[in-house]
């Protein structure tokens, strides 16, 4: 029954209420999987077989998948490290929580698992989700299941390994600058980065609060749907969680992009972008004009700026996130101090990884007093300006195809003590967060080395229905 | 000390009063004092991994009253910062605060003092949470309460109008009796919830600009506060006087010695590092939200002042000394009801019971007969010093006062004829006091009196006896 961890979300809900299998059995499979593939992958930092195999014992017992159950009842999938799950460690891939077991669960967990989802493990990432390699783990390297030599992408790397690799039906991962986007297609899976404030933060550890937003990696785009349509909606326990009703992102799937206007901005194809993304991702772009789309050209001159801006947010923010973890009520702490200033500097040394500590010290001078003005207010500034270059191209276009990341995935080690080059990988990804609206990155052919090229479909706020359509789209005509 | 006379204090006091809601400020747990340690926590206000802060909209209400009752202009767009730091009783290692646009700016209260009215302008008042407690303890070092975690502020700041003790602790004090009357806060400074920095320069009087200042920081008694201040005038100005410059800092004030020390200079100051809160969107108000706080508010200190000083002939400063706790004021209005003595009532009140209920207004005397101690006192029946001997044994147990001076025999002795007999006997036995007397010793007069008192069981009329006795002398 390997060929079972190949399947959907959907092709399994399908076959538990038919009773092809059960839930015990479909989640064996998964866990075996785990056992004979993790090694090498590492895409999980703690397995919780136990208690999977007790939820889904409890699921087929109770009848198993029946009448108006949601699609995701009885189906394994994994958490990404820094989402808290009660009575389970959630580590953010970092020594300062290595043993750390919070007291309850985030909100996107106790979705799931209200919905009957049956929770394997946590997944690796970057530490505290800094990093596009899953290298910054402090715990194990991941490896991209399509070569193993290379990285999985980050900081949701296990994420986007562990679906690739089918150690689990589909992931949650969590994107600040892109990472749910570049993983997924580094890997050749879906993954969405909806729009700020649709999934609630609430248990999400967070890296930057104004950016940090979660969302669903899968196989094929429908799966990425149904995952959204259990985790999107109001939490009143997150503040910048936005009051609305959703749709059912699935209801106009297959609708196709006839008539649709597609923007390509010439910004997302210039200098930095390998041959093969650029042209399996304008590949794309024409498979959507013979689907019916018109493709217009458009321009986002603030883009160049957007990335500066991001790494000055992102550790900003950062910087104030992390404080918390000081060595006094949990996490890391060092063995000997004399005073109190001695036990914060050596806990925070010793717990925190060299990216961590990068990031904390970049965050803390941009808004230093005399440095504020410069780094900090300026960013904010690029900020609304790539907001409002993202609302003009949008009254241009119903959505924009971009590439996620300027080449398919590197060699394991090969970019490390190169932040420069690291960071300017994310340079597609992160207008999107900083605007705060959605994109879904699916594959879109291969490139160098047989690796998977991913695109992004980017739309306006709310607009996720419309970008699983037209991902479907492209996706159907592929198979 | 002739040169002190030559300086004037700029004082401006910040103070942070503890609002009474129910729950926290970003998260539901129970404002209550005195649970046993921890108990009153939950993943928010622990700060734990991964939780968010959601603003309790009482507290912006609450705010917004404040600043609606000490004549501030409301924003109608403001926004909550982080403040860095790292303390362990701070679980974030952040506070959220208000940093650039605070909820209420520019008001101003009216205070009284021996020299007459003045204004002392707010600044600005502003929401933030509280920090944790620690508690050291010898067996298990030290350890950290987070009940009050979490527990919302208002931080009131004043421009630096105060000029002397006098006027710090007259703003205190109306201050306080302003946030009561509205009802935002106990203001219970033995429980904290209502406390005090001081920030204090000196200059040459005459000097236009402000000298260096210190800062003494949460001083939770107006007693300590005005002890602080005239300690801290007095160092500043010895310290210019022997041509050294006041160093700006940080000091504690001590309250067993009255001495203020050294804490931290602007060396060592943290750099805060505020920013905008990324997980609270910002607080909006519209005119109509203000509005209809402004009706909530009932009748404020200084508009029952005025009906005090109209009805009742009281003066300003007795006004509002009765009008610092709304109890006691409510107390006083109720036994003006039954006399029409109501300088006399306010007169015991002051002098009386003001001391004998202490931190917090409480009165087990019942109004009625409070109403006939004072109208026995008008009317001449008593004495002052039966007035406080009937008050100390009314406020054990409470009694009708007409009815126990009836019989006790407790009226005072008006006679003229019988207070003459008495006189002339005292003058017989005290030759050596009217020697003295005559010799212009005022106390040798006084203690004529006493004698006379003495025998009378002290129950003459002080006003007719003194007057006898100095026409026969």
């Amino acid at each position: 029954m390997s060929e079972l961890t190949q399947r959907t979300i959907y092709e399994h809900a399908e076959a538990l209420r038919k009773r092809e299998y059960s839930s015990l059995e479909l989640t064996e499979a998964y866990l075996n999987q785990i056992d004979a593939k993790d090694e090498t992958i590492g895409a999980y930092i703690t397995v919780t077989a136990d208690r999977a195999r007790e939820r889904a014992r409890a699921f087929d017992e109770s009848g198993g998948a029946a009448g108006d159950i949601s699609p995701l009842s009885g189906i394994p999938c994994g958490i990404k490290d820094n989402m808290c799950t009660k009575g389970i460690k959630t580590t953010c891939a970092s020594k300062m929580l290595g043993d750390y077991i919070p007291p309850y669960s985030s909100h996107v967990v106790e979705k799931l698992e209200q919905s009957g989802a049956i929770i394997l493990g946590k997944l690796n990432m970057d530490e505290f989700a800094m990093g596009s390699t899953t290298e910054n783990s402090a715990f194990k390297v991941c490896h991209n299941p399509r070569d193993t030599d290379r990285v999985p992408g980050g900081s949701s790397g296990g994420s986007a390994a562990a679906v690739a690799a089918g150690e689990a039906v589909y992931t949650l991962g969590s994107d600040t600058g892109g990472s749910i986007r570049q993983p997924a297609a580094f890997c050749g899976v879906v993954g969405m980065k909806p729009t700020y404030g649709s999934v609630s933060r609430y248990g999400l550890i967070a890296f930057a609060s104004s950016l940090d937003q979660i969302g669903p990696i899968t196989s094929t785009v429908l799966d990425n749907a149904l995952v959204l349509n259990t985790i999107v909606g109001h939490d009143k326990r997150d503040a910048t969680s936005v009051r609305r009703t959703y749709d059912d992102f699935t209801a106009d799937i297959k609708k196709g992009v006839k008539g649709m206007k597609i923007g390509i901005p010439e910004q997302f194809f210039g200098d930095g972008i390998s041959d093969d993304v650029k042209k399996a991702v304008l590949g794309a772009a024409e498979v959507y004009r013979t689907m019916g789309a018109e493709l217009v050209s458009v321009s986002m001159p603030s883009i160049d700026y957007a990335l500066s801006a991001y790494y000055v947010i992102s550790s900003a923010e950062a910087s104030s996130n992390l404080a918390r973890f000081d060595g006094i009520r949990y996490g890391y702490r060092c063995d000997e101090y004399d005073n109190i200033d001695e036990l914060y500097r050596k806990s925070r040394s010793e717990g925190f990884g060299t990216e961590v500590k990068k990031r904390i010290m970049l965050g803390t001078f941009a808004l230093s007093s005399g440095y504020y003005d410069a780094y900090y207010k300026k960013a904010l500034q690029v900020r609304s300006l790539v907001r409002k270059d993202f609302d003009d191209v949008f009254g241009k276009c119903d959505f924009i195809i971009s590439p996620v990341a300027p080449t398919v995935a590197y060699k394991i080690g090969e970019k490390v003590g190169d932040s420069l080059q690291m960071y300017m990988g994310d340079a597609y990804s992160v207008p999107v967060n900083i605007a705060g609206i959605p994109a879904l990155s699916l594959p879109c052919g291969t490139g160098e080395g047989g690796m998977p090229v991913g695109m992004q479909l980017i739309g306006p706020a709310f607009s996720e229905s419309l970008l699983y359509r037209a991902g479907y789209a492209f996706e159907s005509m592929g198979k | 000390m002739k040169m002190i006379k030559d300086y004037e204090m700029v004082i401006g006091l910040e103070v942070h009063v503890e609002l009474k809601t129910k729950t926290k400020i970003f998260c539901s747990c129970s404002t209550a004092y005195g649970a046993a340690p921890n108990t009153q926590t939950c993943p928010v206000c622990m700060g734990l991994p991964g939780v968010l802060p959601v603003l309790n909209g009482k507290v912006v209400e609450y705010a917004v009253k404040a600043g609606l009752a000490t004549n501030c202009t409301i924003a109608h767009y403001s926004k909550q910062d982080r403040k860095n730091y790292f303390y362990p009783d701070l679980p974030k290692a952040y506070q959220i605060s208000q940093y650039d646009i605070p909820l209420c700016e520019n008001g101003y209260i009216t205070i009284e003092t021996a020299e007459g009215s003045k204004r002392i302008g707010i600044t600005r008042i502003h929401i933030e949470e509280d920090a944790g407690k620690l508690v050291h303890d010898d067996k298990h070092g030290t350890m950290i309460d987070c009940n009050r975690c979490g527990v919302p502020l208002i931080e009131i700041v004043s421009e630096p109008d105060i000029r002397s003790p006098e006027e710090a602790n007259a703003y205190l004090e109306k201050l306080r009796a302003i946030i009561l009357y509205t009802g935002i806060s106990d203001c219970k400074k033995n429980e904290g919830s209502f406390r005090c920095d001081v920030n204090l320069s000196v200059r040459k009087k005459g000097q236009k600009e402000f000298g260096t200042r210190t800062e003494m920081k949460n001083i939770n008694s107006f007693h300590y506060v005005v002890q602080a201040i005239e300690y801290e005038y007095r160092r500043q100005v010895e310290v210019i006087e022997s041509g050294v410059k006041v160093v700006q800092e940080t000091r504690k004030f001590d309250q067993e010695t009255g001495k203020t020390y050294t804490m931290r200079t602007k060396e060592n100051a943290n750099d805060y590092r505020y920013f905008p809160d990324p997980d609270l969107p910002p607080i909006e108000l519209t005119s109509e939200d203000i509005l209809k706080l402004k009706s909530q508010i009932g009748e404020l200190p200084d508009t029952k002042k005025q009906k005090f000083i109209k009805d009742f002939g009281l003066s300003a400063y007795d006004s509002d000394a009765l009008l610092s706790d709304p109890d006691m004021a409510r107390y006083y209005e109720e036994v003006v009801r039954h006399t029409t003595y109501y300088k006399i009532v306010a007169n015991i009140f002051i002098t009386d019971i003001m001391r004998m209920s202490k931190d917090e207004f409480i009165c087990p005397i019942a109004p009625e007969n409070m109403a006939k101690l004072a109208t026995l006192f008008g009317e001449q029946v008593i004495n002052s010093s039966t007035v406080k001997k009937l008050l100390k044994r009314m406020w054990e147990t409470d009694f009708d006062p007409t009815v126990v001076v009836e019989k006790e025999g407790l009226a005072q002795i008006n006679d003229r004829e019988l207070l003459s007999a008495v006189a002339d006997e005292v003058i017989k036995m005290s030759e050596k006091l009217i020697n003295e007397y005559r010799r212009g010793k005022e106390k040798a007069f006084e203690a004529l009196i006493g004698s006379a008192m003495a025998q009378t069981m002290g129950k003459a009329n002080p006003i007719v006896l003194e007057e006898i006795l100095k026409s026969k002398i």
